[in-house]
């Protein structure tokens, strides 16, 4: 996925995660996250996140996420916006549920 | 035979709205007891943010468990070109029924179920597996309520939606009386269809009274059920569709009575001295099942 522009999606109300993704043409994922969770959860968020950054193929790009104890699904969904904003693309793959 | 996803006949008496870009709202819907729940695309997101609760609700639907629960999408209308999007994001995603906004037509259900059956198609789901509700807003879509109504085997229901309604007729709303027509219209079409008929929401969470007499009213007309903004509107509006102690007796002696002529061979019932007709015996049976429904809802 080719990035463009910075963007964000998300929120900082409770439940939910403000993720900012900024491109970049070299140097991999950098990743700052806050969380209000971040001593449980903190490694599974950033995991979801890498995951899914490597799932749409992005490779370069300072990413911050602040998180306000957002499900998995949550993070998936907000940072898959993010990216797709930033691509200003809009997702035409979506997948089948297993 | 195919495995759908909804089921025609099942209990509606409450449609939780879910705004649809509000994570914590989605995640916690299940508590709250509402027989179904309608995560909405449409009116409660604002169009900059289309694309981000596209993502999130797919995602919802993935790995969230809603248990028994009958799960709505409400899309945007297709000729706004985000409904089209939007179902492209949820049928893939295992939505239940499709509620389709701002339907003035049977051709509007037709388009609708084009798109949807083309995606199911494109993604290996069975054809026919999604399920279809359709709301009228609009003067000429309740005079077309008939017509909705029949456009598609995949409508489980149709539904009144007040508020784009009165503004359409030049009014407001008030006791009710200006939707009487447009009620009376959708639940008679439902029914001539076989389908549910599902009343509008009420907006004024506050005003307990003005909700019970508006839910006795829609009640006592034959509705199924309606939509509720907030959860604190599905415990009273349950406890109107629960048949009352006396009424339900009064169901049991009924199919106790026809058991027994059926048993003495006789096709003549009577109780108390007045004969059983069959409509007595198909409200009794509906009555009942729904008390039974009520019970295993609240033992899930």
């Amino acid at each position: 996925m080719d990035l463009v522009k910075t963007a964000m999606a998300g929120t900082m109300e409770s439940g939910d995660i403000m993720v900012t993704i900024e491109p970049r043409t070299a140097g991999g994922i950098t990743l700052d996250l806050t969380s209000s969770v971040m001593q449980q959860y903190g490694r599974r968020i950033e995991e979801v996140i890498r995951e899914t950054l490597g799932e749409l193929a992005v490779e370069n790009a300072a990413v911050s996420a602040v998180d306000k104890g957002a499900l998995d699904c949550t993070v998936r969904a907000r940072v898959s916006a993010a990216a797709f904003r930033c691509a200003q693309a809009e997702n035409d793959h979506w997948e089948v549920r297993k | 035979m195919m495995e759908k996803r909804y089921a025609k006949d099942r209990l509606r008496r409450s449609m939780m709205f879910v705004p649809g870009n509000n994570p914590g709202m989605i995640a916690d819907a299940r508590i709250y007891g509402a027989d179904c729940l309608m995560f909405d695309l449409e009116d409660s997101v604002a169009y900059t943010e289309k694309d981000a609760a596209r993502f999130l609700v797919h995602n919802a639907l993935k790995t969230l468990d809603f248990g028994k629960k009958e799960i709505v999408v409400r899309i945007n209308d297709l000729s706004s070109g985000l409904g089209i999007r939007d179902l492209e994001a949820i049928i893939p995603a295992g939505v239940h029924v499709v509620r389709l906004p701002k339907t003035d037509s049977a051709q509007d259900v037709i388009d609708c179920e084009k798109e949807i059956a083309r995606i199911e198609a494109e993604h290996g789901i069975p054809v026919g597996a999604t399920g279809m509700m359709a709301a009228i807003e609009s003067a000429g879509g309740v005079l077309n309520a008939r017509e909705i109504a029949q456009a598609s085997g995949r409508l489980i229901g149709i539904a009144l939606g007040a508020e784009d309604y009165v503004t359409d007729l030049k009014t407001t709303r008030s006791d009710g009386i200006e939707l009487l027509f447009a009620r009376s219209m959708i639940l008679n079409a439902a029914r001539s269809a076989g389908i549910a008929a599902l009343d509008t929401v009420y907006s004024d969470v506050n005003n307990e009274e003005g909700f019970l007499e508006e839910v006795n009213l829609i009640r006592k007309l034959g509705f199924d059920g309606k939509s509720v903004i907030n959860p604190r509107q599905i415990e009273p509006l349950h406890h109107t569709f629960v048949p009352s102690e006396k009424d339900l007796k009064k169901a049991y002696a009924i199919m106790d009575a026809i058991a027994e002529a059926n048993a003495r061979g006789s096709g003549v019932a009577s109780l108390n001295g007045k004969m059983i007709d069959k409509p007595v015996v198909i409200r009794a049976q509906r009555l009942i099942a729904l008390a039974e429904a009520d019970n295993t809802v609240e033992e899930e």
